[in-house]
């Protein structure tokens, strides 16, 4: 098969590295070669992180090239932009309306233009899912299940090399056990999310 | 993370750290130190997972020196003997290896060395097969995960049959890329494995008589090393044969760069033997040489130093070869930062094209188009983290010390973060340990000035104790601040002596950051707690009017290893959007909020100011900062 690249984009400490390692174990469980690159160290306290990952055969480097993404997730909404390059004009995004607004915006040092990225998303039409993966998450339990929201909403998109179930599993035997109810919850609401963006409009 | 065994397939996704990990458990290792570093630290940390299964004795050393002289120690004793560090950690443990290169070893040692092209993590870029060639030491250059495994593994064969310490270098993209592997533990040994014994023998004690022996002995080795990454094929030609070798230029690359190349030859379509380089130093040119014969040009693809390229150009010049090399010399790749297969393919494209214009190359996807029309999102550097304790130590300084124009001197940990806005807290950063002795160095020339030196508790055990004594010695006047979080968070919670603990959790003997200041020599010595912003600020003024070396220890728990608190909130009544919270404490949990359209038409200049409450640790630190009284912990429901 064609190999398929997904690239995870955040702010650390969202838990894009566990997003990111539970769709490796599902691709590896369905018999995919796997590669994944994350970021670690000094950029996940509060700053932006991408993760790479890769399935498929015969794969060489962890690091997805330029313009060839077939699916773009981002924890919050900003850091999208900074995953965009990677998409393929074809590829798809699943993204979290939620800002997490750096200090720099109030020392005046950058600006978030939040109505801006949510036009720019908007208007890249049906291959963008777009809403609120945050409040889904902690009406769930908590923030902290926000990467298994998007996990959840991600497994609804056509043509996903893992399903629903294999994801799920994979998040299973990552988890410790005593999370797997708030995490499962939060999958759930993705998936409802996925399929039905609309059902949580976006709030700032 | 790792996969739990009901997963029947034998494939397994392993992060090149666990890899390098997994492979010195097969080759047998016994004896592991190391301190942590990024790119580097979770090998020591799987070792230590399974340390008591399979009889190794792992532990953090207080640094890389000490780690290596551990190592040294079991290798003499006959042991298989590991010391992981990052690339700057190299810099700590030199002393030791040039001695080492010469003394040489008897069970095998490895070291593991992580370099950070980019950096990501890092002072600097520098890599280590230049330090390895300056100690004459052999290096492995793993691609992949799976490589590394096989290369430690190899690593230790090298080190024991020509008796020499090797260096096992995978980067940023090996040591931190996971890849499926084929994998399940090695069976477990009887444990406790016996006991060795060292033997007494004048070849383990350098005096200049043997150093000039060994070093003949070193350079006479250079040549087997060589040759033994030919005979184990770790330097090749990829595919080994291959019809279709109609392209007339040769391309030689090694560790990640290998990947790279191998995805833009399959994307510009082009498909030509490539030379792999798994042993770059020392580097046996002469099968490079061979691999070019009937080749017009050679490009070679390495991230870093041109370690390749400067050695093959001399063993062309000396061998009469005049065809053109080029890379980074040349300028047809970049001196410095990290590699990808956009930068690889790039500079393939204009090669090819320059040396054969009769190849047509298919457009390849760069970046879409209509990039330009993307709004530019807001810059996010990493930052201290909400409720971080070392935020309340570097304002409360800044606060006590206002008008003062007090330097304050950094180092290298979580706290290194204290320089970003707006607490600016870090006037200089140079590398472990030296907030301490420029602080006193600064007060030689500017005595007038206060100088406050800021370090870690695990950096303080590292390096931060010979400057103490320096400063009390020489009778400097400065601060010393302790940030005593009560781990090595940077790193990700590794233990250290100041906790009890080692390991896994085992009972350790503490040793007090207090009493070896005050054994250093100190006289004024304070232990405070910075979520309590006015005795910190109270100790902070007391500690700089003191004119001698003061100490604080600033002891609190790193977030991430204490409890949650209760979550704050504004009070917008009383809030009156001074922005003190924000722009001089800067907390990653406050923010503010858009201006509303009602709050426009007031006239209003600043948005509310909000705490995003799945974020706020509940320190409370914001609610002392606040002159308004307007931050309170929520009411609990």
């Amino acid at each position: 098969m064609k190999t398929f690249n997904l690239v995870i984009t955040g702010v650390g400490g969202q838990g894009g590295v566990l997003a990111s390692r539970v769709f490796a174990e599902a691709a590896l469980a369905a018999g995919y070669e796997v590669r994944t690159s994350e970021t670690i160290g000094m950029a996940q306290r509060e700053g932006s992180v991408i993760s790479h990952v890769r399935i498929g055969e015969k794969l060489q480097g962890a690091l997805i090239p330029e313009g060839t993404a077939d699916l773009l997730v981002s924890l919050e909404l900003s850091e999208s932009l900074k995953g965009w390059s990677k998409l393929s004009p074809q590829g798809q995004a699943v993204i979290n309306g939620r800002t997490i607004i750096p200090p720099a915006v109030g020392l005046g040092l950058t600006q978030y233009p939040e109505e801006e990225i949510v036009a720019f998303l908007q208007s890249q039409g049906t291959r963008v899912r777009l809403f609120d993966a945050t409040s889904a998450a902690i009406e769930a339990g908590t923030a902290r299940a926000t990467n298994m929201v998007m996990l959840g909403a991600l497994s609804t998109l056509p043509n996903m090399p893992v399903s629903a179930d294999m994801l799920w599993q994979a998040a299973e035997r990552i988890l410790p056990p005593r999370l797997h109810e708030v995490n499962r919850k939060a999958f759930l609401a993705g998936q409802a999310l996925g399929a039905c963006p609309q059902a949580a409009p976006l709030v700032s | 993370m790792s996969l739990t065994t009901e997963t029947p397939s034998p494939r397994q996704l392993l992060m090149g750290n666990e890899a390098i990990a997994w492979g010195a458990i097969e080759a047998g290792v016994r004896v592991v130190a190391a301190y942590p570093g990024t790119p580097s630290t979770e090998v020591t940390e799987h070792i230590i997972q399974h340390a008591a299964d399979y009889g190794i004795y792992a532990e953090w050393s207080v640094n890389e020196k000490v780690a290596l002289e551990t190592a040294i120690a079991a290798s003499w004793a006959g042991a298989r003997a590991m010391a992981c560090m990052k690339q700057v950690g190299l810099n700590v443990a030199s002393d030791p290896l040039m001695t080492l290169a010469y003394l040489g070893t008897k069970g095998g040692l490895v070291l593991v060395v992580a370099d950070d092209p980019g950096p990501h993590s890092s002072q600097t870029e520098q890599d280590t097969r230049l330090f390895a060639r300056f100690a004459k030491l052999p290096v492995l250059d793993p691609s992949t995960p799976a490589e590394a495994r096989e290369m430690t593994k190899l690593a230790f064969e090298l080190s024991e049959s020509l008796k020499v310490p090797v260096i096992l270098r995978p980067t940023t993209r090996t040591a931190h890329v996971c890849q499926d592997v084929e994998f399940s533990p090695p069976p477990r040994p009887a444990v406790p494995l016996p006991p060795l014994h060292f033997e007494r023998d004048p070849n383990w004690a350098i005096l200049p008589t043997l150093s000039a022996k060994k070093h003949r002995w070193l350079n006479a080795c250079q040549k087997d090393m060589g040759r033994w990454f030919v005979e184990k094929k770790l330097n090749r030609v990829v595919p080994e044969c291959s019809d279709a070798d109609t392209v007339s230029v040769g391309i030689v690359t090694g560790g990640v760069s290998y990947n790279y190349v191998q995805e833009a030859l399959a994307n510009l379509g082009v498909s030509l033997p490539v030379y792999k380089v798994g042993g770059p130093t020392p580097l046996p040119a002469e099968d490079v040489l061979d691999y070019l014969q009937g080749k017009h040009a050679v490009f070679i693809v390495e991230e870093q130093e041109p370690v390749i390229e400067e050695q093959l150009t001399v063993a062309a010049f000396h061998r009469g070869i005049q065809i053109p090399i080029v890379g980074k010399l040349s300028g047809h790749l970049p001196r410095e930062g990290e590699f990808n297969t956009n930068t690889v393919q790039a500079a393939l494209r204009r090669y090819f094209a320059e040396v054969l214009p009769e190849l047509s190359l298919p457009e390849v996807p760069t970046a879409q188009a209509g990039l330009t029309d993307i709004p530019a999102p807001p810059l996010r550097t990493p930052i201290l983290c909400a409720g971080c304790p070392h935020r309340n130590s570097f304002y409360a300084f800044k606060k006590s010390l206002k008008g003062q124009d007090a330097l304050f001197t950094g180092d290298i940990g979580c706290y290194t973060l204290g320089v970003m806005p707006p607490l600016r807290a870090a006037d200089t950063i140079v590398c472990m340990g030296a907030s301490v002795a420029m602080a006193a160095g600064f007060d030689r020339v500017e005595p007038a000035r206060p100088h406050i030196a800021f370090l870690g508790d695990s950096t303080f055990f590292h390096s931060g104790i010979p400057p103490l004594i320096n400063a009390v010695y020489n009778q400097a006047r400065m601060t010393l601040v302790v940030l005593d979080n009560r781990t090595t968070a940077m790193t990700g919670h590794q233990p250290h002596p100041g906790l009890g603990w080692k390991g896994k959790q085992e009972p350790a003997p503490y040793i007090d950051i207090a009493a070896i200041a005050q054994a250093c020599g100190v006289e004024w010595i304070r232990t405070v707690d910075p979520y309590d912003l006015p005795s910190m600020i109270a100790a902070a003024k007391e500690a700089v009017e003191y004119p001698g070396v003061s100490v604080i220890i600033a002891r609190r728990d790193c977030i991430s290893i204490a409890k949650r608190q209760i979550p704050h909130r504004i009070d917008d009544a009383a809030c009156r959007r001074c922005g003190l919270c924000i722009r001089q404490f800067g907390c990653p949990a406050l923010f503010e909020a858009p201006l509303t359209e009602e709050e426009r038409q007031e006239g209003r200049k600043s948005g509310a100011v909000r705490i995003a409450r799945e974020k706020c640790f509940g320190c409370g630190a914001c609610a002392q900062v606040c002159p308004w009284d307007a931050i309170s912990p929520e009411v609990q429901r």
